[in-house]
């Protein structure tokens, strides 16, 4: 008995016999063949409803959009083959049907405005296309998630210059229609803010692994309540401190709302105490609080949220028209196309273009698609729980969390739930930045849950390669003799 | 016309509940997490019972999901790389712990660890005679034999 006896190779035991993990990929084509029809017979029901002729243009989208995804899918075929089966066509619908509404409402504003308003749907065409370029290469270039982790602290510097930079550059190079969160490249504009988003995630969720212990630490007791630490207060403080910056600098309270939101949320889910969400929604109610004392921009969002029809003239007035897009869609909705977008302006595609869903689709069709997006964000979350190290738990928690509350800042605002914040609705609205970046974060998500769900196969070599160099050592200790 | 717009509607309801028979014919295959179905599992254990264990499986640790066939020869357990389950514990010693077969039970004995082996919640001093199913909990990692 004093000799162990040779190692015994490890079955791996993590699958049960016979059964091998379906990669669900048919199921994922299924769906996105579903999707595409639907969005196909959403552009028909425009294009007739605008009692267009049926022209080739509908041949074009529909090709256009058809190509792209199938694209898409065989990219994730080839290199994510387990991820989840429902987020590519819980994306692909939604930006299919964002692409008819902005298609519609093309329609509807060049009718109005006749010359002075130029087409917006083929460039969002264009834009998705490069956006799905760039998932792609994500998932071709990015075998691992975890690698990520690696380069956190430079992911988190560009990520704060990023965001910082049209803050600081002229108003001639970054703002547009009072928000200064904008670069202007000659022919085409970005907002850096939007990758900033994914960049900081990324970020954050390194340092807490990293460092989560710290926040776990308890302070003081005051009245059965375990505060944190002064000093370990000093990140949350930082994040809060950005984002009163952006709201100062950039005039944007959306990407603020959103930045600490996610901050929040990280920092929650990484050491499971409410007490920091606590303390981040005392520090929230401060910088409202004081935002709302010293910035007109904060006074008139507020004004018009409490009384969008007393405020109509001064600000009130796309809101008002929302609210009456509701009312008119109602239950049913009046019909995709026979709707009136062109009365929410120029931000009738972007900010407000769940307005113009709302009036076309009414409340049932609103929310099917709000159920799209709960999907989407549930998949992201269950994939975060089933991934087995903890960058990939907070960076998928992170990334579907940010979907959630840009989706609830979005529907909160036009709805007049919260104050408006101006902020796009990922994948509806129209925006290059916005869609590629969340196309990034969709490819990230969908790493994550192959990540998950990939079978266990050969993870653990380290017991099995020992034992023939145990072996080999027996053998060397025999003496030729 | 109003034909097309609920039409429409409804695919777009029957995606979401199409999405939703995807989400549930998902919950019960493998991802990551294991989902076992309560009355499936102990219908298993009482069937075990009374039989002889045949292998040895980490319930809890970093090698979680591994498992070891048993087949009469004793399993050293510990830091040393010629341990049969070889850990990668700050809190195991290099010689942990080993099972061993005597008549046809299974003993764990502690080889002088410095943190200790546990059976249940037991310290191990001499060696224990091992149930089908209790745990032994070495540092972070928890075994268990079945059969």
């Amino acid at each position: 008995m004093t000799q162990p006896g040779p190692a015994v190779p490890l079955a791996q035991g993590s699958e049960p016999p016979g059964s091998s993990t379906p990669t669900r990929r048919g199921t994922e084509l299924a769906m996105l063949a579903f999707a595409a029809g639907l969005v196909t017979g959403a552009l028909m029901l425009v294009e007739v409803n605008q009692e267009q002729q049926l022209t080739m243009r509908l041949v074009y989208y529909g090709l256009a959009y058809l190509v792209l995804f199938a694209g898409a899918h065989v990219a994730v075929r080839k290199w994510a083959p387990y991820a989840d089966p429902l987020i590519l066509p819980c994306v692909a619908l939604l930006n299919g049907i964002g692409l008819v509404m902005i298609y519609r409402i093309d329609l509807a504003l060049a009718e109005r405005y006749e010359d002075r308003w130029a087409d917006a749907a083929p460039k969002q065409v264009l834009w998705t296309a490069i956006a799905l370029a760039m998932f792609v290469m994500v998932l071709k270039f990015l075998p691992d998630h975890r690698t990520l982790s690696r380069y956190a602290y430079m992911f988190g510097l560009a990520g704060l210059i990023l965001l910082a930079l049209p803050g600081m550059l002229p108003a001639s190079l970054s703002e547009v229609n009072g928000a200064k969160i904008w670069l202007r490249l000659g022919i085409f504009s970005i907002q850096p803010g939007e990758f900033a988003k994914i960049l900081l995630m990324v970020f954050f969720a390194a340092f807490l692994v990293s460092k989560r212990d710290l926040f776990t630490v308890a302070g003081r007791r005051v009245l059965g309540i375990d505060l944190p630490r002064a000093r370990d207060m000093g990140p949350i403080l930082f994040a809060w401190g950005i984002c009163v910056a952006i709201m100062v600098f950039e005039k944007d309270l959306g990407t603020a709302l959103l930045f600490f939101g996610v901050v929040l949320a990280l920092l929650y889910v990484a050491t499971e105490r409410f007490i920091w969400v606590g303390v981040g929604l005392v520090l929230f109610a401060g910088g409202s609080f004081v935002a709302y004392q010293l910035f007109s921009h904060v006074q008139g969002r507020v004004e018009s949220w409490l009384d969008p029809f007393g405020n109509y003239t001064e600000g009130g007035f796309q809101l008002a028209q929302a609210l009456f897009g509701f009312g008119t869609g109602g239950m049913f909705g009046t019909g995709l196309g026979s709707g009136r977008p062109e009365m929410l302006l120029f931000q009738a595609n972007s900010d407000f273009i769940t307005a113009a869903i709302g009036e076309e689709l009414g409340f049932i069709g609103l929310t099917a698609l709000l159920l799209v997006y709960m999907l989407l964000a549930m998949r992201g979350l269950r994939s975060a729980v089933a991934v087995r190290d903890s960058f990939g738990k907070l960076l998928g928690g992170g990334l579907s969390f940010t979907l959630t509350m840009q989706i609830f800042l979005v529907i909160g605002g036009v709805t007049t739930l919260i104050p408006l914040t101006g902020i796009t609705a990922p994948f509806l609205s129209a925006g290059g930045s916005s869609l590629l970046a969340n196309y990034v974060l969709v490819a990230l998500l969908l790493r994550i849950s192959d990540a998950a769900r990939r079978p266990q196969a050969a993870a653990k070599p380290k017991p099995v390669a020992q034992a023939p160099i145990a072996e080999a050592h027996t053998v060397m200790v025999e003496r030729p003799s | 016309m109003q034909l097309t717009r609920a039409g429409f509607l409804a695919l777009l309801w029957l995606f979401v509940l199409a999405a939703l028979r995807v989400v549930r014919s998902d919950l019960y295959a493998a991802a990551g997490l294991r989902v076992s179905v309560p009355g499936f599992r102990k219908s298993a254990e009482k069937k075990s019972r009374g039989k002889a264990p045949r292998q040895l499986v980490v319930t809890h640790g970093a090698l979680a999901g591994t498992r070891i066939s048993l087949d009469g020869r004793p399993i050293m357990i510990g830091r040393a790389d010629d341990s049969t389950l070889v850990l990668d514990d700050d809190f195991a010693s290099t010689r942990h712990a080993r099972i061993s077969l005597r008549g046809t039970d299974w003993y764990v004995e502690d080889l002088g660890s410095t943190n200790g082996t546990f059976l249940d919640r037991a310290k191990v001093t001499a060696p224990l005679r091992v149930p089908l199913g209790v745990p032994i909990r070495i540092g972070k990692t928890v075994i268990e034999l079945r059969s």
